[in-house]
């Protein structure tokens, strides 16, 4: 693999940076402030982009950034499993701060200087995080990541935001501490590197039991990727505003959690180091189990944001199974979902929180008849939901065809039937939402006709953005496919 | 001149301290400025050696000319010279830190008195550090002890006399240990110098005297650095002691001790002594590895702040003697780095509660509601350090951690991993806590009565003066650069290291 040194992802880090020291210097002018936020992203986004088609050459981007001590390196190397979660990331970053700003304003928030600072030191460690050239680069950003969120999902600081944030804290801190620094140590030891390869580092340097010891703290080690039992701090973080559950919640945490297992999986141990002790199978198991279970809880959910919180942990799953299969179009499948499943579920959260902007609504038995008051919302929130069920023209399908290609080609059929029994609880929990929405009568007595009433304009582009994003994905979706598949072929050693 | 520096960083604040007390009878204001005066000129002077040290390796000076082992050698080498850095440099940051703490906490008459226990207290530092004799070592040691005696009990609540009162007993107890195995050694020997005793001492190294010596020795020192269980005089002591006191002793005096016990455990008797027979070192690991969870489970326990910060020093001080007892290279590069990380980190915390202490006068935890608002560069200094405490990447606590963590699977003894991480946990919980009440619980009215009469309009509490808030930035800064530059403090560590296990 050719490598290309530049200072771009540098500078790709740097632009959250700067905006967020910018940001808290314009405190007092909020017009300005926003200003900050909305060019550092577009300017994230331009910089992630320029390295698009290096990338697709099948090129690397390195760049060392400092020797904390022999063996520890902050280092960046952008591929296309990194570029693709940073472009997903910047892109939806641009599109939620617009949406933010609606939202914020709209719901007069206190602390909006703290709330947009955060979510710059946010996106700058997700990123970092996609970029991160070996474990400890990544378990940095990490961290920084947890820490950074915490002040947004605590930022009503009532008692139950604080409850809900310690949770958080508790779940994701406690866990990379307890499991995951453990385990990095310990590959640390036995590889004697930590640099990220796509063949694995760990195969053949220790003994099968430690191997699967490590494998299991690094999978427990990373909450953020929410696989039962360490799902828990998921729902509790719903306390946060909405922006910050459709970014973070949908798109950079629990994203930042899964690409951390996919590169784990794929560039420390390695498809045939798992595959050899089985592990693979394990991880399915789990992922199986995660996929089922939250969606059956996603069913008895009445609270809106509490059952896009569980449909996504069951998503996650998703990803984590595809890549558990250890088999290309299974892999391929799992990088597609990471961004087809950004854009999905941002779309339903954004509709989440025009509802209760517009609507004062939370709860899915109050929407009786909300779509004909708000149509673009409703409209977006369909798609959203078509592609959580996987229902061509929307984006899921291609990554679900892709999955169960990569079930096929594994041989496993319990893993199909999974995927059906999920397709149905999906449709269970999404499709009565949108039937209600546009089909039954609302209770309330309309007291000033059916008029439109939808939230403001900032509120409802972004969500119809990301709408048509979910669409466009369909049928550009080879792209993504092109992009998927360079990781698979390096991964895979080509076949 | 280079070679008469090892007795003249530690002369300036002998003079210092004299000089003090005199013009302290002049003005008042005279002994803060003689203060800082010394404590700078002997950071330079320590710096200046260690650079020497570092182009021409160990550089040793014979008091009065008279050669070893006869007369009394100091001695810088990596080691020391990297204990002696951190020491005098802290030192020196706290100083200018104390002028505005000390004018509030102590009684004017008394301040010159304050400066000059402060300067002896600072020679006692540095002269346990730098001789290379053991008897010069236990006189140091003492001037050491006795001077925080005196220091605590100058604190303002009468508790400060039963701190110093505790302090002094189990002090005494350890010191007379100390100096009944410095007894034994020489009965045994017949010589005081260390690099005499280490040459003399294989041969009889299995004799009872030799072995009763070295329990005498870790005994006496356990007690001197606190180590759990015989830490009871600590959390008293660090409680009442003035701030900028509190600060000094934490971030220093122990980790003179922790240097104390390296020395004579690696320098005096040999890593093959510690190895051979009934394997010491286990013992080590063992204690430190309950330490490191008792004192953070005892801070967890804490409602106030500075005793907190005094039992989160006893988990600190295992992390130290853990990577002694693991005694291979990689860990003891890891217990030198935590005694730079630790005095950085444990002294920027106690300066900030010092500056909150200044401003609000308050300790306990649950008043810390609100102050992110009222004081934010102290809080962020304090939380930056927090972090740091926690062990997160890109500060120093990492980087110790680190290094421990590699040095216990390399010793074979994995599940130490577990207890290390354990502990990074229950400081997370601790320093959580803090950081909770400081930027996300809504401001809490002071009591009226905790308020220092100081403080004109208790409405606008306002950030802490120039004077202690740039010490406390600089350290906390210093827990980042040395975080993400941690080579070059490693560096240093590595050589000490190497040596150390010849």
């Amino acid at each position: 693999m050719e490598v290309y040194a530049s200072l771009k992802p540098l500078y790709a880090l740097l632009v959250s940076l700067s905006a967020v020291i910018l940001i808290g210097v314009s405190r007092k002018r909020p017009n300005l402030r926003e200003t900050w936020t909305l060019l550092a992203a577009l300017l994230k986004l331009a910089i992630v982009a320029s390295m698009l088609p290096l990338i697709l050459e099948g090129k690397v981007v390195e760049c060392l950034l400092a020797t904390v001590a022999p063996g520890l390196e902050l280092r960046l190397k952008v591929d296309s499993l990194g570029l693709l979660f940073a472009t997903t990331a910047s892109f939806l970053w641009l599109i939620t701060s617009v949406y933010s700003i609606g939202y914020m304003r709209a719901l007069e928030e206190h602390a909006q200087t703290r709330y947009y600072m955060c979510f710059a030191v946010a996106l700058f460690s997700a990123t970092g995080l996609a970029f991160a050239a070996n474990l400890f680069t990544l378990f940095v950003f990490y961290e920084v990541l947890t820490l950074s969120t915490y002040p947004l999902v605590a930022h009503k600081q009532t008692p139950d935001a604080l409850k809900g944030a310690r949770r958080y804290l508790t779940f994701l801190l406690g866990t990379s501490i307890l499991f995951q620094l453990p385990a990095i140590i310990m590959t640390y030891f036995y590889a004697g590197t930590l640099d990220f390869s796509s063949g694995g580092i760990l195969a053949g340097k220790a003994p099968d039991a430690i191997i699967t010891v490590m494998f299991i703290l690094f999978i427990a080690g990373t909450a953020k990727a929410a696989i039962m039992p360490l799902h828990s701090w998921l729902p509790a973080a719903m306390v946060a505003p909405t922006p910050v559950s459709a970014l973070l919640h949908a798109v950079a945490v629990v994203k930042a959690g899964v690409f951390t297992v996919t590169r784990v999986v794929l560039y420390v141990f390695g498809i045939d180091l798992l595959a050899g002790l089985g592990l693979g199978v394990v991880l399915a198991c789990l992922a199986s189990f995660t996929i089922i279970t939250a969606s059956i809880i996603a069913l008895r959910q009445d609270n809106l944001k509490a059952r896009l919180a569980y449909s996504t942990i069951s998503q996650l799953s998703y990803i984590i199974l595809a890549v558990a299969l250890l088999t290309p179009s299974g892999i391929t499948s799992g990088i597609m979902h990471i961004t087809i499943h950004a854009f999905g579920k941002i779309t339903l959260f954004f509709a989440a929180g025009a509802i209760y902007v517009a609507a004062h609504k939370t709860q899915v038995s109050e929407l009786d008849g909300i779509g004909r008051r708000m149509p673009f919302t409703m409209g977006a929130f369909t798609v959203g939901a078509l592609s959580m069920i996987a229902v061509p023209p929307a984006a899921g399908f291609v990554s679900k065809w892709y999955l169960l290609l990569g079930a096929v080609e594994a041989h496993q059929i319990l893993v199909i039937i999974v995927i059906i029994t999920s397709t149905l609880l999906n449709a269970g929990y999404y499709l009565p939402i949108v039937c209600a929405a546009f089909f039954k009568e609302g209770r309330e007595v309309p007291c000033r006709g059916d008029r439109l009433r939808e939230a403001p304009a900032t509120m409802v582009a972004p969500l119809v953005i990301t709408a048509s994003g979910v669409l466009l994905l369909f049928f550009t979706s080879n792209y993504l496919f092109n992009m998927a598949s360079i990781v698979t072929a390096s991964v895979t050693g080509g076949n | 001149m280079i070679k008469d520096l090892p007795v003249i960083v530690i002369l300036i604040p002998l003079l210092g301290a004299l000089l003090t007390l005199i013009a302290g009878r002049i003005n008042r204001i005279f002994s803060w400025y003689l203060a800082a005066v010394s404590t700078f000129f002997s950071f330079i002077g320590v710096f200046v050696l260690v650079q020497a040290v570092w182009h021409t390796g160990r550089i040793s000076y014979w008091l009065g000319g008279w050669e070893p082992p006869r007369g009394i050698e100091y001695v810088v080498d990596y080691l020391n010279g990297f204990v002696l850095v951190v020491i005098s440099f802290v030192t020196f940051a706290v100083t200018i830190y104390a002028k505005k703490s000390v004018e509030q906490e102590i009684p004017p008459q008394k301040q010159p008195v304050f400066y000059t226990t402060y300067l002896l207290f600072v020679t006692g530092l540095l002269g346990v550090v730098i001789t290379g004799d053991i008897f010069n070592l236990y006189v140091f040691l003492e001037i050491l002890s006795l001077t925080s005696y005196g220091l605590i009990a100058m604190g303002k609540k009468r508790e400060a006399l039963i701190g110093s009162y505790n302090y002094l007993i189990m002090g005494s107890v350890g010191a007379t240990f100390i100096l009944l195995g410095i007894g034994h050694l020489y009965m045994m020997t017949g010589t005081l110098n260390m690099a005499d005793l280490r040459e003399i001492l294989p041969a009889v190294s299995q004799s009872r005297v030799v072995l009763t010596a070295f329990a005498f020795f870790v005994i006496g020192l356990s007690i001197k650095i606190a180590l759990f269980p015989l830490h009871n005089w600590l959390p008293n002591a660090y409680t009442y002691a003035p701030s900028a006191v509190s600060a000094i002793m934490a971030a220093t005096s122990t980790k003179a001790g922790a240097y104390i016990l390296i020395r004579v455990i690696f320098t005096v008797f040999g890593p093959a002594f510690m190895l051979s027979g009934m394997q010491m070192n286990h013992l080590f690991v063992f204690f430190a590895a309950v330490a490191i969870l008792a004192g953070s489970i005892m801070a967890v326990a804490q409602t106030d702040i500075k005793k907190m910060l005094a039992y989160s020093s006893i988990g600190q001080i295992g992390y130290i003697v853990l990577g002694v007892g693991l005694m291979n290279l990689t860990g003891i590069m890891g217990s030198l780095l935590h005694v730079l990380n630790h005095a950085l980190m444990k002294g920027c915390l106690f300066l900030v509660v010092g500056a909150v202490v200044y401003r609000l006068g308050i300790t306990k935890i649950a008043d810390f509601k609100g102050l992110g608002k009222k004081m934010p560069v102290s809080m962020a200094a304090f939380t930056v350090a927090a972090v740091s405490m926690i062990g997160v990447p890109l500060t120093v606590g990492f980087v110790s951690k680190w290094y421990l963590a590699v040095a216990s699977l390399e010793a074979g003894m994995g599940f130490l991993i577990f207890v290390l991480m354990l502990s990074s946990l229950l400081i997370a919980v601790y320093f959580w806590r803090v950081i909770d009440n400081i930027y996300f619980q809504p401001c809490a009215d002071v009591e009226a009565g905790h308020r220092p009469n100081s403080v004109p309009d208790p409405s606008k509490p306002k950030e802490a003066p120039v004077l202690m808030l740039v010490p406390t930035v600089v350290l906390a800064a210093l827990c980042i650069v040395f975080g993400i530059f941690s080579a070059l403090p490693l560096s240093i560590a590595e050589k000490a290291a190497t040596v150390l296990l010849k």
